[in-house]
């Protein structure tokens, strides 16, 4: 049989094949398997725009490596604001979130919720939950806000943690009654942190404000732009150094310009 | 009447009820301890351990975290903090001495389903089970962490039906509970211990883990051993068995050091002879069938075979 090896081809061996076979069969369920698992990752990696991480919650992708779904943020709120996503939630599955309209975050100076957390996802670096930024809210409906229609609701300007920071009224002409004022919400959202305290605060059916995630109401200015003014600020000096000298138009000497 | 459909009887006949289900109890009371350690805080406001097998925190100083999560975690990149970390390594360590699977038999909260859809397989005589190599599992770990890492996710915990159980029991989010009653109809109507012998991810991480573990079932009398098939029949990874037991025509050792077994005891408790024993790795004794062993009289086997 040895001296046999050279001259004839090797008759495939029985069990080697099969074994070879058997992994390809394995490979390739566990592929499938994968595939379909991908699909589903990416597809529930969206987070439906009313449901909010809590503070501290690393950026967005980010968050779904790190968090490991053993909900010790949502045993240390106080307040019961955080949640677990159930399988039919929205966020996903088994993600802490909150929503605001039913119970917003009533930013613990403690933070607990980000002490608890053992594995990052929500950022220890937060301590001033003043620097949380859950969302920010958005007055999404004009048509109904109180406020914008000349009448005097104030409610979440009122309710709002950051008041005078984070929302503003700004008075406005009332072009209706000729006399009146409008005082005006105004998100400032460099102040904002997301809580969404306004939100469930509004007095309507269906809120006027809304705090939007970070994805939605993007806070960061695209970073192709350059303003003159902050590069002028940044380099200290102007940036255009010659005096722009501007020819003198003028159709007749000494006539005034309009 | 078969046999294989009371495989407890001949062992109780011969060592009483105790003795044939010992093991069978004291799981379900590790279970059910697992459970109310979780459960006490937000039922009667006593707080043991909060979170969940994923992670938890327990007394308020010892953090626990399922490593395969955490391996998932780090998969996609995200390298997690100090606690996470060590409690990864004091689950590991665990799980290094008390028997890698037995995470699944003592403290997975699937268990009691997967063991209802075997015990019921028995009782109605269902025999059919399609055929899926138990080694897809190993594959399947594969494939779970190479998607962690593509799409930066831990994937397997969008659809891990244990850790979802576990959140539905806890946190009360019944829908979470749909991949254990699908495991449920899967276990019962299509493939005998299909989901935990063939497909979950996480028993095959402890199988892993279970290869070189401490804890070990050994068939320290196989020579008693009558070929009665009571522990294979009670067996969720039978396959482990038959190298340890029949050892003595192939030379290999009695103690079944497949990382496959989950140290259940189920084999312990079945066998009318007292073959198995729960021992570590290392012991690989083979002591003389006992003496004392009575031929069981066919009349009280019959008496206990409704
Ligand atoms: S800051 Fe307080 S209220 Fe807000 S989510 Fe965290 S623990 Fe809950
Ligand atoms: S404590 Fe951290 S890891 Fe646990 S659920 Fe909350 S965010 Fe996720
Ligand atoms: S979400 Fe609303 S209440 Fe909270 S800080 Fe922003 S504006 Fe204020």
């Amino acid at each position: 049989m040895k001296d046999n090896v050279r001259q004839q081809p090797k008759p495939p061996d029985p069990a080697r094949r099969k074994a070879l076979r058997d992994a390809a069969r394995l490979g390739g369920g566990a592929l499938v398997a994968g595939m379909a698992l991908a699909g589903h990752a990416l597809q529930s990696s969206a987070l439906p725009a009313q449901n909010l991480r809590p503070p501290g919650a690393i950026a967005a992708d980010g968050f779904l490596s790190a968090c490991v779904r053993c909900g010790l943020c949502v045993r240390d709120c106080p307040y019961g604001t955080l949640k677990l996503a159930g399988w039919s939630d929205g966020p996903a599955t088994g993600t802490p979130f909150f929503t605001a309209r039913d119970v917003p975050c009533e930013m613990c100076d403690t933070i607990p919720c980000v002490k608890a957390c053992p594995t990052g996802a929500l950022d220890k670096a937060l301590t001033d939950i003043g620097e949380a930024r859950m969302g920010v809210a958005v007055i999404t409906s004009r048509e109904t806000c109180l406020n914008l229609q000349g009448l005097r609701c104030d409610v979440c300007y009122r309710v709002c943690p950051a008041i005078d920071k984070a929302i503003t009224l700004e008075t406005t002409h009332n072009a209706r009654t000729a006399k009146h004022a409008v005082f005006e919400p105004v998100v400032h959202a460099d102040a904002c942190t997301g809580c969404g305290k306004c939100e469930k605060a509004c007095v309507l059916d269906e809120a006027a404000i809304k705090v939007l995630p970070l994805q939605i109401a993007a806070l960061s200015q695209d970073s192709h732009y350059r303003r003159g003014w902050d590069e002028k600020d940044k380099a200290g000096a102007p940036l255009v150094y010659a005096p722009l000298k501007l020819d003198v138009r003028k159709p007749q000497a000494g006539a005034d310009l309009p | 009447m078969s046999a294989n459909r009371f495989p407890y009887a001949a062992a109780q006949v011969r060592k009483g009820l105790w003795q044939s289900r010992r093991f069978l109890v004291l799981r379900r009371l590790a279970q059910a301890a697992f459970l109310l350690l979780f459960l006490s805080g937000p039922v009667v406001g006593i707080w043991i351990s909060k979170g969940t097998l994923a992670s938890s925190l327990t007394l308020g100083v010892l953090p626990l975290t399922d490593p395969f999560i955490l391996l998932q975690s780090v998969a996609a990149r995200h390298w997690p903090e100090a606690t996470a970390l060590a409690g990864a390594a004091i689950v590991l360590t665990t799980y290094l001495l008390a028997g890698g699977r037995s995470y699944c038999s003592w403290v997975c909260p699937i268990n009691p389903v997967t063991d209802l859809a075997a015990w019921l397989r028995r009782r109605l005589g269902i025999t059919q089970s399609s055929k899926i190599r138990p080694e897809l599992r190993y594959y399947l770990v594969i494939a779970v962490l190479a998607v962690s890492a593509a799409t930066g996710m831990l994937a397997f915990e969008l659809v891990n039906p244990v850790t979802a159980f576990h959140r539905a029991i806890v946190y009360g989010a019944w829908t979470s509970a749909t991949g254990a009653i699908l495991i449920f109809a899967f276990d019962l109507l299509v493939a005998k211990n299909g989901w935990c012998g063939h497909l979950c991810p996480v028993g095959a991480f402890y199988g892993g883990v279970g290869s070189a573990t401490l804890l070990r079932v050994s068939a320290t009398r196989r020579d008693a051993c009558d070929d009665c098939m009571d522990c294979f029949a009670v067996c969720p990874e039978p396959q482990v068995i038959s190298p340890a037991l029949r050892g003595n025509r192939t030379g290999v050792g009695p103690v079944i050091l497949s990382g496959d077994c989950t140290v259940c005891g189920a084999c312990i408790d079945a066998c009318p002879e007292r073959v198995f024993t729960l021992t570590h790795r290392f012991d690989t004794r083979l002591l003389p069938c006992s003496a004392t062993s009575q031929p069981e009289t066919p009349a009280a086997y019959e008496r206990t075979t409704p």
